[in-house]
């Protein structure tokens, strides 16, 4: 068996004397689609935050145990998270361009941002990641429009071209059809089914049936406690803790 | 509980009508005084434009209404206040900024508060002693490395006049750096941004309405800006755009003739309020400006 893409071990993280997540064990294989569930407070937005070191931006916030993206810890002391951060990409709960951009700025906003934009190759990246976000048929005749201008689903999917742009190994999504309606929310999932295989992707979700949906492994946290990590088809049908069947049948959460 | 019905109808208790009255009364003041002001200035403007036509007023280039041969061209005045107000907008401006970032970006909480107290210190004090400080040390100082630097001078005055504007500047800066949503900057971070571009690329452009808007309000500032300019500037109106030389600005005349003899319904004395009313047009214009701006931060954000 190969080694995973990402693998989170003894994995403790906080913010200041409050330890949010504890003693954490998780493997991620390349290429996969995996959700986080558990109910709000569990500390899952904390958890995919360590992983591209986005957490430590907080004041006060500390993680203790390794995280290792294939076999490198992200936590040792010459790992430099910004040159992690283009690895490992990351869309947020809220669609979130760039006010002061183009819709095409918008998308090489990462390699601009990250000095490594050559001069004209802006257009074919720009189509390469608005096709993979499967958004390039809507915004193609206008590039120049502001990227503000375009609806909350699509704001949503010009932020997934962004980050891929950059052309990242491992994506992470906190949540990003929370701020969306049904039919957005069914775009970007299907978008997800789409880069599956070539992005290993993590999911934060609220939704259980989105996790069911989109992916093939889900975890289940409870106050800061992975409580179970198996196929997503056996933590919805026969998982194995009381505490995952309580959650996923509605019990609690 | 019981079912009695209890009225629906019935006017407000008189306590609560007087408050009311009152309160619309206080916020009625400032209105009626702007209005007063307004009302004054446009009929002495008037009177003024009867004895001077409007042409030599716009068009003369020589501004010499206490002469023998009085000449009523308003823009050696108007060159004067510009002068000034550009060489304080050129200190302000960049330190201002930077120091907005500084503040917003890089302070730790704890030296915010202790930095941005000192910075506001500068506001607090008097014009006056801004313009002894410009032509008593800033000029003397400015002398000993610009030889052809006069007694009097735009360039010392503007200078000074630049540090009164500066918190003006940086404190309504910061709020604009502030007011830059964190999502952005998380936005920016995620996708490998350092953070040098975070700040130059993502954040400042962000907040660029609410800057300028800052910028404009320390302008606004500077041109109605009356004691170190007639201090440390000069009172001789040159149509000149030389910083080392002696300037006039409008307000600064506005104050001479005000300190001086001429006597009530001549046309000596009713240039100050044509005057008067150049600087409103030009302060209001400015004023206008940045509201324009500010709005536009606000939608933005």
């Amino acid at each position: 068996m190969t080694a995973p893409r990402l693998h989170v071990h003894k994995l403790r993280a906080g913010f200041g004397g409050k330890e949010v997540l504890h003693d954490l064990e998780l493997e991620i294989a390349a290429g996969t689609v995996t959700a986080i569930i558990g109910p709000s407070g569990c500390g899952k937005s904390t958890f995919i935050r360590t992983l591209n070191r986005m957490h430590e931006l907080v004041g006060g916030a500390w993680v203790k145990g390794r995280v290792l993206l294939d076999e490198q810890d992200l936590y040792a002391s010459d790992v430099d998270p910004v040159l992690l951060r283009r690895r490992v990409g990351m869309v947020f709960q809220k669609p979130n361009p760039f006010p002061s951009m183009s819709i095409r700025d918008n998308v090489v906003a990462g390699l601009r941002l990250t000095g490594t934009l050559s001069r004209g190759q802006t257009e074919a990246i720009a189509e390469r990641a608005l096709r993979q976000a499967a958004l390039w048929d809507e915004v193609k005749d206008r590039l120049d429009d502001p990227g503000a201008a375009l609806s909350g689903g699509q704001q949503q999917r010009l932020c997934i071209a962004r980050a891929l742009a950059v052309d990242p190994q491992v994506l992470l999504m906190d949540e990003p059809c929370s701020a969306l309606d049904p039919i957005a929310t069914a775009r970007i999932e299907d978008l997800i089914h789409s880069l599956r295989g070539r992005y290993t992707i993590v999911l934060v979700t609220h939704s259980m049936q989105q996790a069911a949906r989109v992916s093939e492994r889900t975890a289940f946290l409870l106050r800061g406690e992975l409580v179970e990590v198996d196929d997503t088809r056996k933590i919805f049908t026969k998982p194995n803790d009381r505490r995952t069947e309580d959650y996923i049948t509605g019990r609690f959460g | 509980m019981s079912d009695s019905p209890r009225p629906l109808t019935g006017a407000p208790p008189l306590g609560e009508r007087l408050i009311e009255a009152a309160l619309a009364g206080c916020a009625a003041i400032s209105l009626l005084t702007s209005a007063a002001i307004v009302l004054v200035l446009a009929q002495e403007t008037f009177a003024f434009f009867h004895a001077v036509p409007i042409t030599s007023f716009l068009f003369d280039t020589e501004w010499t209404p206490l002469f023998e041969r009085a000449r009523f061209g308003i823009w050696p005045l108007v060159c004067g206040t510009a002068l000034t107000s550009a060489v304080a907008l050129l200190v302000a401006g960049p330190l201002g900024v930077l120091a907005a970032i500084y503040l917003a970006e890089f302070a730790t909480p704890r030296a915010r508060d202790r930095l941005k107290p000192m910075i506001e210190v500068l506001a607090g004090i008097p014009t006056l002693v801004y313009g002894y400080f410009a032509l008593r040390v800033v000029t003397p100082c400015l002398a000993l490395v610009i030889p052809d630097l006069q007694g009097f001078n735009a360039l010392s005055a503007g200078l000074v006049m630049g540090l009164m504007i500066l918190p003006t500047v940086c404190s309504l800066g910061e709020d604009a750096l502030h007011a830059v949503p964190q999502t952005l900057r998380e936005g920016a971070v995620a996708l490998g941004a350092g953070r040098l571009a975070t700040l130059f690329l993502i954040v400042v452009p962000a907040a660029r309405s609410g800057l300028l808007a800052a910028l404009t309000l320390g302008l606004s500032r500077a041109l109605g800006e009356t004691m170190i300019v007639a201090i440390a500037a000069g009172q001789q109106a040159h149509l000149t755009l030389d910083p080392r030389s002696p300037v006039e600005t409008m307000s600064a005349y506005i104050v001479q003739i005000s300190l001086g003899d001429a006597a009530a319904g001549t046309v000596a004395y009713r240039t100050i309020f044509a005057v008067g009313a150049a600087l409103f047009a030009l302060t209001f214009a400015t004023n206008a400006l940045a509201q324009r701006w500010i709005a536009a931060a606000r939608r933005v954000g």
